[in-house]
């Protein structure tokens, strides 16, 4: 259980990160290193080069401004859950964040990691997708954006080119009034999700609502559940409404039978997340 | 068939990079050259003998290497030596005072029967002791106790004697 060999450099520009990024096809980023360590002991991964960003300049920064949370590529998940901050700015943040892994994870593990590890039941790509967030990725040839639907395209697979190092991540503040809610399932504590569901609320006189919808741990990267989405912002959260949101929700499951968790029970599971999801960010929305 | 083919011999002397890494340990600065795959959980043992941290899974997941680096729990078994450069890291072997004496978290787990075999007892200690540490209020509910110790696995004790040493040491040192 030890990595196999490779080239070691820790720059401290990011111009000399992404050269050296770019420099060897198969060179990876090391940001807290608590899903690639794992992956080199079991040599699961095994790239030619490591680039330590932990001493590159900008990377470490944590700021709330005009509408945005932006998360710098070294804040580790601990700094962004304990923000005071961001708590005010989006609370649904906090209440997710709990579920990540356990706290001397979170100590090291980073955000914008765990968004480029891309993990089909991890919580931080799922609460990227369900707020219209982003990631910032700088490379050879510039900077871009990427919008959080287009950034996860499969399990542990992102748009993200292999020259690319994500330099930040973008969550929206909320709205006032906006109510939120994190329901998860998982078998034990900081373990991934069997499912996951995420909710954003916001009431609208004469209607419709503004809902967002998401879940993870159901399918090859995580989803927005648009159907029940629109099913719930036009019916106004009746309850005859919120059994056809649950039962559209269901067809959102495509992961297989697994050692865990059949599709049928994930659906189940879905279902019913999603109802608590939705009472609970009801009774915050004002 | 591939797989049937006689392959040249390993080197006996490995081919790692090595490189210097500079880092306090215990309150002792301290540089060492390693290979630059060496993990801070084997840095520990084999470069500097402190075998008290003790290597489990080796993927994160029971907490028995668990460290502080700056003064927070993080598992040495998933952080490479060279990501501790220029930290501070503190093992268990400087929780007891210099002449032996038993820090009040040491002594509530002897007093609670909260270790039996030991082998994860030190990864538990660093994570409350950090978690004490850390000016974070200090909650001491059934769920807020397990929330902190979940990330620590022991598979003696059952946890209910690791839940009432976390409480005796927090009352010993007056915290909530």
């Amino acid at each position: 259980m030890k990595p196999s060999l490779f080239e070691y450099a820790a720059p401290r520009k990011l111009d000399e990160a992404v050269a050296l990024l770019a420099g060897d096809p198969s060179a990876m980023v090391l940001a807290g290193g608590q899903s690639l360590v794992p992956a080199l002991n079991l040599r699961l991964a095994a790239p030619g080069r490591l680039v330590d960003i932990q001493h590159v300049e900008g990377l470490h920064a944590l700021s709330v401004a005009n509408g945005w949370i932006s998360v710098g590529a070294m804040v580790r998940h601990r700094t962004l859950e304990l923000s005071p901050e961001v708590q005010r700015a989006n609370p649904l943040i906090r209440a997710a964040m709990a579920h990540v892994a356990h706290i001397p994870i979170r100590t090291r593990g980073t955000v914008v990691g765990s968004l480029c590890h891309a993990d089909a039941a991890a919580e931080m790509p799922m609460l990227l997708v369900l707020m219209d967030g982003s990631v910032v990725a700088q490379g050879p040839q510039g900077r871009r954006e990427i919008a959080a639907d287009a950034f996860f395209q499969f399990h542990l697979t992102t748009a993200r080119a292999p020259d690319e190092i994500v330099v930040e991540a973008r969550f929206p503040v909320l709205p006032p009034g906006t109510g939120w809610a994190f329901e998860e399932f998982a078998r034990r504590r900081g373990d991934y999700a069997l499912a996951a569901v995420g909710a954003l609320i916001r009431r609208r006189r004469g209607g419709p609502h503004a809902v967002a919808l998401a879940a993870c741990g159901i399918a090859s990267r995580p989803v927005r559940l648009r159907l029940a989405e629109k099913i719930l912002a036009e019916n106004d959260f009746s309850e005859a409404a919120l059994h056809a949101a649950a039962e559209a929700a269901r067809d959102s499951v495509t992961a297989p039978d697994d050692a865990h968790a059949t599709t049928a029970y994930r659906r189940h599971l879905l279902a019913g997340l999603l109802r608590r999801a939705v009472a609970a960010a009801l009774s915050r929305a004002q | 068939m591939s797989r049937g083919k006689i392959r040249r011999p390993l080197p006996e002397v490995s081919a790692d990079p090595r490189i210097a890494v500079s880092l306090t340990v215990n309150g002792e600065a301290l540089t060492r050259e390693v290979s630059v795959r060496t993990l801070l959980s084997d840095f520990l043992r084999h470069e500097l003998g402190l075998t008290g941290t003790h290597v489990g899974c080796e993927h994160g997941v029971c907490g028995a290497c668990t460290v502080m680096i700056d003064g927070v729990a993080a598992r040495s078994c998933l952080t490479l030596a060279m990501q501790a450069s220029g930290c501070r890291v503190r093992t268990i072997e400087s929780v007891a005072a210099e002449d032996g004496t038993l820090h009040p978290l040491q002594e509530a787990f002897r007093d609670c029967h909260a270790l039996q075999c030991g082998y994860c007892t030190p990864g538990f200690i660093m994570n409350i002791l950090s978690h004490f540490e850390s000016g974070e209020p200090v909650d001491l509910s059934e769920e807020g106790i397990r929330d902190v110790l979940s990330g620590n696995l022991c598979r003696c004790t059952g946890y209910q004697g690791i839940v009432a040493a976390y409480r005796q040491a927090a009352a010993r040192l007056a915290l909530r």
